[in-house]
């Protein structure tokens, strides 16, 4: 069973992303910021993280920089999903080393089968 | 004393000398050799032997008239800070080296006037320069009781005169170039000058108050003398225009003899050393006036009626006391004031003869071929050979001639001779149209009166009253007597000699230059003389030549003086100066005057001239063309300014434009920031309706407990977006000043509660106390109560969603103040960060404290609470409170006041 990280602070975009991912079977961690994410990247090391720009505390850029260091996580594919979409934004994302970049909104069914891409 | 004993002392001190010179000369760059006290004490080399022993003389036996050779100066000084300023400059651009340089450039360059000048120079110094080894052979046959010997090898002078002639040989033609300093020669004349007037005063104390009592007991003594009041006024009217006369001939003499000239002029390095030569300088003549009168006086009284030659007063009182040492002090005194004279005129003149006479009328045709290094060992051996022909000179003439005149008498003949050279100097920096004409006509009639009236009867012999010529007149015309030209018989010979030769000199200067125009160059000259503070900086510009003329030719020319590595050097500099591309091979007006400067400190003006003007082709330039360049390159000048003032006017205007601009973009930057934020959070209820609406579409076999969930998150989400876009247009329509206020008369305390209402329920279920009395009085104020509910509703939904979650508890307060209602909402959630408290009330401002979690709402709420409470004319902030925030607004009261003016 793959591991998938979500990182957002929106519930409901969340709630939205866990039900489906756990239909796909995929084993799903949530974390509401960057620092959550962290804490759970201590113990655990997902296949594929979700990940969100704009969040309080750690946001997503940082996030990216300290999974891309963790030599333990060097197998993990990041996918950013963020609101912004201007193409300084995506590029910037795409530079820090994420493997996809989603802008919100986005077609779930899609993300879904990116995510399957991306882990094959 | 006996000879062999003062030899010995005079070759010590001169070795001391030569030492200082040789350090000086090592320690050219350092502040103890380039300062304005070694500048000032310099210039006094004008107090010759004359100084040091004629003053007592003429003190002694005519009384006060001694005094008038100081006056003079003192009196011009000041006007140092303009005239010898503007001297100054005109020689430094121009590369002057002497007098006659600079009044033979300002006419036009003209070899003729430079060769004149020279002669002049030459006439009116070298007996001066032999009255000073007069006053060397006299004081040390006085020293050693010795007589005068007449074998020159057995004159004591044959020495000394050879002596300096080395001395000056060597450190006077150190460099090529004469417009080099001479810091070695210059410092041995300045420490000469301090110790000649130290020596002075210790010999004058020595007469006041060892030999006499003080000042009153030799006034005392004196005033018992044969003639003593009448030796002491000044006189009756002839004898006041005899002393104006020597005032004025003394006020020449300080700009005009050539080693002032030198000292002043070629050995200024900085022109603010002036500043100290105008106060150090008279001071110096005062001190050195001092005691003249004592040790005039101190010796008619102890030597009266021996009639001993006055001039040495200052020799013979110490040794008729038997003080050796004192007796050798004043001779060396009077030694180095002669000196330092000698040096200084000889190297000076030596340098004209050599620029102004003998190269322009010599060698300089043969000069052209041959290396730089030949030519200028050639031009040295040729200033070395000028200063030994100058010395022998007037060693002849002291041998020939003056062994019978006193120190004074001869000194102002000199000084007469020099002065024919004033009209022509001064008319040089004052008046346009000063000509060459005017100024040799001038000078050779001035000089021929000298001669007439001065040089031939001292030749002759003053003294030999049996002279007809003198007594009268040539041929017995009595019109004619040279010291009483048409009648003129209450001036004295000196007075008298100056006043026709100045009178005719003057006249005829005058005259001739308003007869007959000068040429284009001589113009050209005057306007950069004139008006040197205006081309200063780029004095080529103002040098006015048409013609054709390559690069390449003058080059070689200046290889020949210069050397391969300094012409190139002094080329780069050109070009930087002028913005010249390297490759240029035309020369243009401002090379060719460039190139004369180089050449003039080796060969003067005239050959300068000369050697370029062989390699260059000019054409002839009609005066009236010259005026018109030389008036454009002075409106150039003026364009020139006002351009720098209109490009700083510019430079102003676009920096404002530039700040206005940065302004701009930083609002834009703000409105595209503000836009990125509203589209991210429309973006995230999007984002989440559309993911809930995408499952429920798609998925079937969703458990109905799920579906809910999802169904109630497209209502949540829809009304934030709702709400997000109702505060949008709100804060627009406050932020443009459409949202109108409908203003009313209420009672704040039933406003607040009011909004209380709706939210009981919520504060019931998060446990929140709530302490607020609205019963208590009304306090009234107008205001839009929609709006105010709008404020109060967020400030307190934020309270009780920042308030402590276990114990919450808000509070609310309203005071009324003087001109204010005063509304405070305090919880006690956490305390608001300092740098966060101003901020806060921006669009979409999210706390930079990591540890505050992003609340949940627009971000918009406080900054349309701020427009609102603004648009009121109230204030909003919020406080720092200990445990907890307190937000505040204000809102006017004056206007519901019964009382109130409004």
């Amino acid at each position: 069973m793959k591991k998938i990280l979500i990182v957002d602070d929106e519930p409901n975009i969340v709630m939205s992303l866990e039900y489906t991912f756990k239909k796909n079977n995929f084993e799903v961690f949530i974390a509401r910021d960057g620092l959550e994410a962290l804490e759970i990247l201590k113990t655990q090391q997902p296949d594929i993280i979700i990940l969100d720009v704009m969040m309080p505390m750690v946001d997503g850029y940082a996030t990216i920089e300290q999974i891309k260091n963790n030599p333990k996580l060097t197998h993990c594919k990041v996918v950013f999903l963020s609101a912004k979409n201007k193409q300084q934004d995506i590029d910037k994302g795409l530079e820090l080393g994420a493997n996809l970049y989603v802008v919100k909104p986005f077609s779930i069914k899609k993300l879904v089968e990116q995510v399957n891409d991306l882990i094959q | 004393m006996s000879s062999i004993g003062l030899l010995i002392v005079l070759a010590f001190y001169v070795s001391i000398l030569f030492y200082i010179a040789h350090w000086a000369e090592k320690k050219s760059h350092s502040k103890w050799t380039n300062n304005a006290y070694i500048y000032s004490f310099s210039l006094a080399v004008y107090c010759s032997a004359w100084t040091y022993y004629g003053s007592i003389g003429v003190a002694a036996t005519s009384g006060l008239s001694y005094l008038t050779i100081y006056i003079g100066p003192i009196i011009i000084i000041p006007t140092w800070m303009i005239i010898l300023k503007k001297i100054i400059r005109i020689s430094r651009v121009n590369k002057i080296t002497s007098i006659a340089d600079f009044i033979s450039l300002r006419y036009g360059n003209s070899r003729f006037l430079g060769a004149l000048v020279t002669l002049v120079c030459i006439f009116g110094i070298l007996p001066y320069i032999a009255l000073q080894l007069k006053s060397i052979s006299d004081t040390f046959n006085i020293v050693t009781r010795t007589q005068s010997s007449t074998n020159i090898f057995s004159d004591t002078t044959t020495y000394v005169c050879l002596a300096l002639a080395l001395f000056a040989s060597y450190y006077g033609t150190k460099y090529v170039d004469a417009s080099e300093k001479r810091r070695g020669i210059v410092t041995a004349v300045a420490i000469e000058s301090i110790l000649k007037l130290v020596f002075f005063i210790i010999i004058g104390s020595y007469v006041t108050f060892f030999v006499f009592d003080d000042f009153d007991d030799i006034y005392e003594k004196a005033a018992l003398l044969e003639n003593f009041a009448q030796k002491n006024t000044i006189g009756g009217l002839s004898e006041g225009l005899n002393w104006f006369f020597l005032c004025v001939l003394s006020m020449f003499a300080i700009f005009l003899l050539p080693r002032q000239f030198h000292t002043s002029i070629v050995e200024n390095n900085k022109e603010k050393h002036i500043q100290t030569a105008i106060w150090l300088f008279p001071l110096y003549l005062l001190l050195f006036n001092v005691f003249v009168y004592p040790i005039a006086w101190g010796g008619n009284i102890l030597f009266e009626g021996q009639h001993l030659n006055a001039d040495t007063y200052s020799l013979l009182i110490p040794q008729y006391f038997d003080n050796k040492f004192l007796t050798v002090m004043v001779f060396l005194g009077g030694f180095s004031a002669a000196i330092s004279m000698i040096i200084v005129s000889s190297i000076s003149l030596a340098t004209m003869l050599s620029n102004n006479l003998l190269i322009p009328y010599g060698f300089v045709g043969s000069l052209q071929d041959i290396s730089e290094e030949k030519n200028s060992k050639r031009i040295v051996l040729s200033r070395k050979i000028g200063i030994f022909l100058l010395i022998l000179f007037a060693y002849a003439i002291y041998r020939g001639f003056v062994l019978d005149y006193s120190l004074v008498s001869i000194g102002l003949v000199s000084f007469v001779v020099i002065a024919q050279l004033a009209p022509a100097f001064f008319g040089a920096i004052l008046w346009r149209r000063g000509s060459k004409k005017g100024a040799v006509t001038g000078i050779i009639l001035g000089f021929l009166v000298c001669l007439y009236t001065i040089l031939i009867p001292y030749a002759i012999g003053v003294t030999k009253s049996s002279s007809t010529f003198i007594q009268e007149g040539p041929w017995g015309f009595t019109m004619l007597k040279p010291f009483e030209i048409f009648g003129l018989n209450y001036l004295d010979p000196i007075p008298h000699a100056f006043f026709w030769s100045m009178l005719l000199n003057v006249m005829s200067y005058l005259a001739v230059s308003v007869s007959f125009k000068g040429n284009y160059r001589e113009r050209n000259y005057a306007e950069m003389f004139v008006d040197i503070d205006k081309y200063i900086t780029n004095h080529e510009n103002a040098f006015v030549w048409k013609g054709i003329a390559y690069v390449s030719d003058i080059q070689k020319v200046l290889k020949r003086f210069l050397g391969e590595a300094r012409t190139a050097r002094a080329l780069a500099i050109f070009n930087l100066k002028y913005n010249v591309d390297k490759n240029n091979n035309t020369a243009d007006a401002k090379f060719i005057k460039f190139a004369e400067n180089l050449l003039t400190g080796h060969i003067g003006t005239a050959s300068a001239k000369i050697l370029i003007a062989s390699v260059i082709k000019e054409d002839k330039i009609s005066l009236p063309e010259v005026l018109r360049i030389l008036e454009e390159s002075k409106e150039n000048l003026i364009i020139n300014k006002k351009l720098t003032d209109t490009s700083r006017e510019l430079q102003t205007i676009s920096e404002q434009l530039k700040d206005a601009n940065i302004k701009l973009v930083n609002k834009d930057i703000q409105k595209d920031e503000f836009l990125d934020t509203v589209t991210h959070e429309l973006r995230t209820p999007i984002t989440a309706i559309r993911a809930a609406s995408e499952i429920l579409h798609d998925d079937d076999d969703i458990p109905l407990e799920v579906r809910k969930q999802f169904l109630k998150s497209i209502i949540t989400e829809s009304d934030r977006l709702n709400r997000l876009i109702d505060k949008i247009l709100d804060l627009e329509k406050f932020e443009t000043g459409k949202q109108k206020l409908y203003l009313s008369k209420n009672n704040i305390l039933k406003t607040i509660s009011n909004t209380l209402t709706p939210l009981q329920q919520l504060i019931k279920n998060k446990n929140i106390t709530v302490v607020f009395d609205p019963d208590s009085d009304e306090i009234k104020a107008f205001y839009d109560e929609e709006r105010i509910i709008q404020v109060i509703q967020n400030l307190i939904s934020n309270a009780i969603k920042f308030c402590s979650s276990s114990s919450g508890k808000i509070a609310i307060t309203v005071t009324e103040e003087q001109q204010n209602v005063v509304v405070k909402i305090y919880n006690n959630g956490n305390e608001i960060k300092a740098e966060d408290r101003e901020s806060i009330f921006d669009k979409f401002y999210q706390s930079r404290d990591q540890n505050v979690k992003k609340p949940i709402g627009s971000g918009l709420g406080l900054a349309i609470c701020k427009q609102i409470i603004e648009l009121h004319k109230g204030k909003i902030w919020t406080e720092k409170t200990s445990a907890g925030a307190t937000f505040i607004f204000t809102l006017p009261n004056y206007n519901t006041k019964e009382n109130s003016p409004l």
